[in-house]
């Protein structure tokens, strides 16, 4: 085969600038260079499953679209199965599966099959290939009842176990998945990362996925990659992430008036007061049902919500201990 | 494992090449515009509706030289049914390339919202997907509507047909939307620099479509010259249906000119061709 035992995904110094004219006046334009990505080198395995996690504008699009071809990179060598993807970016076509989250590449007004029968024939899969890819997805997305129904009236969750199925019929050996649980209900997020950790463990598929949800990562992969200003931050287990930024959530309440910080048990601690709103934060790992109790007891509350901890902040962590251990 | 081995010998038999790109560009397109079709079919009494509306709409522009005819005998020295030879075969040849890539003006949308990016994933030349993008037959309105002026300028008009001059309808009629559609992939490929280039670029599809309904005699010879020799308009229709009239050219040209539109138009194509992977280059790399 092709791709070498090294890594069937290799990225070696891969750069990619960009030039933004930006308008300051009539007919007057600043050029800028921006460093999308900065000199990013990796190795995927055949059959990894690999988390890929940053900020807005960290890059991780850059990446995913220099990976599938989308962009040449502006310096360093990329691989992809053995293919140069912005040289062969179609043959490479056939070998990769792409699922943007917050773009359908379905038909909109018609069934969802139709949308499937294109892929079949554009992609040329073999009839008896693609019955049976059909067959097995339907079953395991649950997509039966789904098939006669236009796009438009499926539900978002819906909506993007099609998507996945429309990507998977030709049999890529690696899919890339960019933000696959956006916007979708605790039901559907769950059933698309069963399907994905059956997809990787029964095909060996390889998965490379970017996203904003800790728990997807925590659920699916094993290995994490965390982006930020173009550069990789870091690359290693899940559970080294965690103790590089001890994660906390962040309860929101809404009292019926302004009042003085809450009076929260220790850890615990109020991070901010808006008027008759206040955030406390606590620690990740603990209930926050305890500390609901206790306000609701002696405030006057109206109503509240809780934040996972998000990427920004762990990885905003990331950078505070990086910055103690050089000083040390 | 022989599924696979199939699959990969079916995958790598795309011949090489260009007629082996044009090929796979055809097959692409048939495909994706099939399906622009059966959604349109979704909405069965909106096709019929606009579909009317694009002949009626279309056709008001006949309707305006008509009302100019009836205070006027003759327009820059051409009768009504020598001016709807003209009209004709123009709105013919811009409606079969619009027919047939009017929505690549929609490219700059693409482009900012990002969704260019889904078909460059796919197995099939960008350009192709482009073009079959959004497919809409009700634009046969215009076609038809076309259809219907030239069919009555033939049959008013006393033309002393020749061999040459048969030949040249056909001719005129590919050539002309061969030019046009050169125009569309052209300003398409501008789009991926500037992406809200679309109004610049219905200025010279649609308003060099109206330009040609009129004989060049009353427009300034300045303007003349440009639709000749910069962006070769003038091969639609107003060089070789000037032959087919017996009409003094435009510009004094010499009479073979008339001749000339398929060389232009082949020229065009692969102009507008080369401007295309400039473009599509440029977008990826940079993004934007």
């Amino acid at each position: 085969m092709t791709g070498s035992e090294s890594g069937f995904i290799e990225l070696d110094g891969v750069e990619k600038v960009f030039e933004v004219r930006k308008k300051t006046g009539f007919m007057k334009r600043e050029r800028r260079r921006v460093r999308a990505v900065d000199s990013i080198s990796f190795r995927v395995a055949r059959g990894e499953m690999v988390g890929y996690i940053g900020p807005n504008g960290a890059g991780k699009s850059t990446t995913i679209k220099m990976l599938t071809g989308i962009l040449t990179p502006s310096a360093g060598r990329l691989r992809v199965a053995g293919i140069d993807p912005s040289r062969d970016r179609r043959r490479l076509a056939h070998r990769i599966g792409v699922v943007f989250g917050q773009r359908t590449t379905l038909w909109w007004d018609l069934p969802l099959v139709d949308s499937y029968r294109l892929m079949h024939r554009m992609y040329r899969i073999p009839d008896a290939r693609y019955r049976e890819n059909l067959d097995r997805l339907v079953e395991l997305l649950d997509l039966g009842e789904l098939l006669d129904v236009p796009v438009r009236q499926l539900s978002l969750g819906q909506r993007m176990r099609g998507d996945i199925a429309a990507a998977l019929l030709h049999d890529p050996e690696v899919l890339y998945l960019d933000e696959p649980t956006i916007g979708l209900d605790v039901v559907s997020k769950a059933r698309v990362r069963e399907f994905l950790r059956e997809l990787n463990a029964e095909r060996g598929t390889t998965v490379l996925l970017t996203t904003h949800d800790l728990q997807d990562i925590e659920q699916l992969c094993k290995r994490v990659m965390v982006i930020d200003h173009g550069r990789l931050m870091y690359d290693g287990p899940l559970a080294g992430l965690h103790e590089a930024g001890e994660s906390e959530r962040t309860l929101v309440v809404d009292l019926e008036r302004e009042l003085p910080p809450i009076e929260a048990p220790a850890p615990a601690r109020v991070v901010r007061v808006d008027g008759p709103r206040q955030w406390l934060a606590f620690p990740a790992a603990e209930s926050a049902a305890p500390l609901v109790a206790r306000i609701a007891a002696e405030y006057p509350l109206v109503d509240l919500s809780v934040r996972e901890p998000d990427i920004e902040a762990v990885i905003a962590k990331m950078y505070a201990e990086q910055a103690d251990r050089a000083v040390s | 494992m022989a599924d696979t081995v199939r699959a990969s010998a079916v995958r790598e038999s795309a011949a090489p090449g260009l007629p082996g790109r044009v090929r796979e560009g055809l097959r692409a397109y048939g495909l994706i515009a099939v399906m622009w079709i059966r959604s349109t079919m979704a909405y069965r009494a909106s096709f019929v509706l606009t579909t009317f509306t694009n002949f009626a709409v279309t056709g008001l522009d006949f309707i305006a030289i008509l009302l100019m005819f009836s205070s006027v005998d003759a327009l820059g020295g051409f009768s009504l049914p020598e001016i709807a030879f003209l009209y004709g075969l123009s709105s013919l040849a811009f409606g079969l390339a619009d027919l047939l890539i009017g929505s690549m003006e929609r490219l700059g949308r693409r482009v900012r919202d990002g969704t260019l990016d889904t078909l460059l994933v796919r197995p099939a030349p960008v350009l192709a997907q482009v073009a079959a993008d959004r497919f809409a037959l009700r634009r046969l309105g215009r076609v038809t509507q076309g259809a219907l002026v030239l069919g009555y300028a033939l049959t008013t008009l006393d033309i002393d047909w020749t061999g040459p001059k048969l030949l040249l309808m056909p001719v005129m009629v590919v050539s002309g939307g061969a030019i046009f559609c050169s125009v569309f992939v052209a300003g398409a490929a501008f789009q991926f620099v500037a992406q809200d280039a679309s109004e610049v670029q219905n200025a010279f599809t649609y308003g060099g479509a109206t330009l040609l309904q009129y004989p060049p005699a009353v427009f300034a010879q300045d303007l003349v010259r440009g639709v000749t020799f910069v962006l070769p308009l003038a091969f639609v229709n107003w060089l070789p249906a000037s032959y087919v009239l017996g009409r003094p050219y435009p510009l004094d040209l010499p009479r073979w000119v008339a001749f000339a539109s398929p060389l232009v138009a082949v020229a065009c194509c692969a102009l507008a061709g080369v401007a295309w992977r400039v473009g599509l280059r440029s977008y990826r790399s940079t993004g934007s």
